[in-house]
């Protein structure tokens, strides 16, 4: 299970890129994507939305269940990914590149992060 | 109280392909290997190896097997030919059903019953307590076998690579004893996957060497291991009802749309007879919800549970629903009113969390393989 060292974490496991020029992008891990199994439908929150860190912004729906998606970060929504809207298989084949969620431009910055290293500790201990 | 899952025989071998596990009816079971909709694709178009070891075996012997059958369940037993397998169901005495069976004649006096793992126990019981009058012996074979599928297209020739025995000769819904590679098995062809396929019951001491033995007779022709969670799409595209989502002990068969399956014209009584009778007989006069099946339009997928509405009002209720990969949209089956049954019914949606979403009806099944 792979945990790219550049991103943060939360425990509900979405991951957060770096932030570039105020706005950071945001998608579920491997370990998440495994877990839901094919996912063949996302509602993303839509561009202009407000996000609050913590709380429920979209979901994720797959062959077997319907999951809640969380925002990592408080802000507002400059864009949804289409290519996961239409294609959501995408947050199984390439959950860290091309099926990433959104991006928003942060009105804090984030205060429950965890760092790949804390990540990678908490999956191996759900596992 | 917790109690530790069951483990299959076959239980460190899925965990050594990568199985993902989940809890079912108490076993923990391989829900899939790697994509479900792969295993699904490859069970359509060329095979997949499943571990039932889940499921409920119950043999009843002696010369009056068959009328303990007769008895318990609402199936004509006493016409099933030695080799061959029956689905039946066992009912309360309202008629509620309380399991689906398959039922196999291995000999003269001898019968194998097959029950859901959900309901293997009271399915147990019931058998045991309504065989008590005949002159017969109710045992207890869920330990005895190990249960190995390989269902597809391409079954007939993985099996036929491992054993003699004469599959041209085995049709669907029946079953014989034979060796499949080198172990001594129940072959049967039957399954729940809407394709061609076999069912193999063995001594759970043997079921490693058989999985391996299938997985390499099947490697050149695409066989994949294949978990609970393709199973469940196939048989959802196959229309097939699953114990605790189309039947219910709520539920008579006439109410599941499956009123064949009791025979009145059966000798003697039968336990639920009197009910099934008023059972039919209000299904004629005043025709109960309909089980159909939904494809949508768009792609949100129907759960069961979830209300089946129109012009606002809720006409039914969906008792499974999910992306079918086949048909390439979430389909469902639901019970509705007889009014909103017929195939192209318009104006008919799904409640999903408040949207209701448009659905097409349709006649079950929703893919029939060609042969």
């Amino acid at each position: 299970m792979s945990t790219p060292e550049n991103l943060r974490y939360t425990k509900e496991h979405e991951w957060l890129s770096d932030v570039v020029d105020g706005v950071a992008t945001v998608g579920i891990t491997e370990f998440a994507a495994n877990a839901l199994g094919d996912v063949v439908y996302a509602q993303l929150p839509a561009v202009g939305d407000t996000v609050t860190e913590g709380e429920t912004c979209g979901e994720l729906e797959s062959t077997k269940s319907v999951s809640d998606l969380y925002s990592p970060v408080s802000g507002e929504i400059v864009e949804a990914n289409q290519d996961v809207v239409d294609d959501p298989a995408l947050v199984n084949t390439a959950p860290f590149e091309g099926g990433w969620l959104f991006k928003v431009r942060l009105s804090e910055e984030p205060k429950d992060v965890l760092s790949a290293g804390e990540y990678a500790a908490l999956t191996h201990s759900d596992n | 109280m917790s109690t530790a899952p069951r483990l299959t025989a076959l239980d460190a071998l899925h965990r050594s392909l990568g199985a993902t596990m989940t809890d079912f009816a108490g076993w923990d079971m391989p829900l899939r290997y790697a994509s479900e909709r792969d295993e699904h694709n490859a069970v359509r178009t060329k095979a997949g190896l499943f571990d039932l070891s889940h499921m409920g075996e119950i043999t009843l012997t002696g010369p009056e097997a068959v009328k303990a059958l007769d008895y318990a369940l609402v199936g004509n037993i006493s016409t099933v030919g030695v080799g061959r397998a029956r689905y039946t169901h066992i009912c309360q005495e309202d008629g509620g059903i309380v399991d689906d069976l398959i039922v196999y004649r291995l000999g003269e006096t001898e019968y194998m019953v097959v029950a859901n793992a959900s309901n293997a126990q009271v399915v147990l019981d019931a058998l045991t307590e309504r065989a008590a009058g005949f002159d017969t012996e109710v045992r207890d074979d869920r330990d005895a076998y190990a249960l190995i599928a390989v269902q597809g297209p391409e079954s007939p020739g993985i099996l036929a690579s491992l054993t003699d025995a004469d599959l041209d000769g085995l049709k669907y819904y029946a079953g014989l004893p034979g060796t499949v590679a080198g172990v001594p098995a129940l072959i049967a062809r039957t399954g729940y996957t809407g394709e061609d396929g076999f069912e193999l019951f063995v001594a759970p001491e043997h079921a490693v060497e058989l999985w391996q033995a299938l997985t390499k007779a099947g490697e050149g022709v695409g066989l994949v291991p294949a978990g609970l969670s393709c199973r469940d799409t196939l048989r959802l595209e196959a229309g097939m009802p699953l114990y605790g989502h189309e039947l219910t002990t709520s539920l008579t068969p006439f109410d599941a749309g499956l009123g064949r399956v009791v025979k009145f014209e059966k000798e003697g009584d039968f336990v639920g007879r009197a009910a099934l009778e008023a059972a039919a007989e209000r299904a004629a006069t005043n025709p109960p919800r309909k089980l159909v099946g939904l494809i949508a339009e768009g792609r949100r997928v129907p759960r069961a549970g979830f209300p089946v509405v129109a012009d606002g009002q809720v006409i039914g209720e969906v008792t499974s629903g999910a992306p079918s990969p086949t048909l390439g949209r979430p389909i469902a089956m639901a019970y509705v009113d007889a009014a909103h049954a017929a195939p192209g019914t318009s104006g008919v949606g799904v409640d999903i969390r408040g949207t209701h979403e448009p659905y097409e009806v349709v006649a079950l099944p929703f893919y029939k393989r060609q042969k």
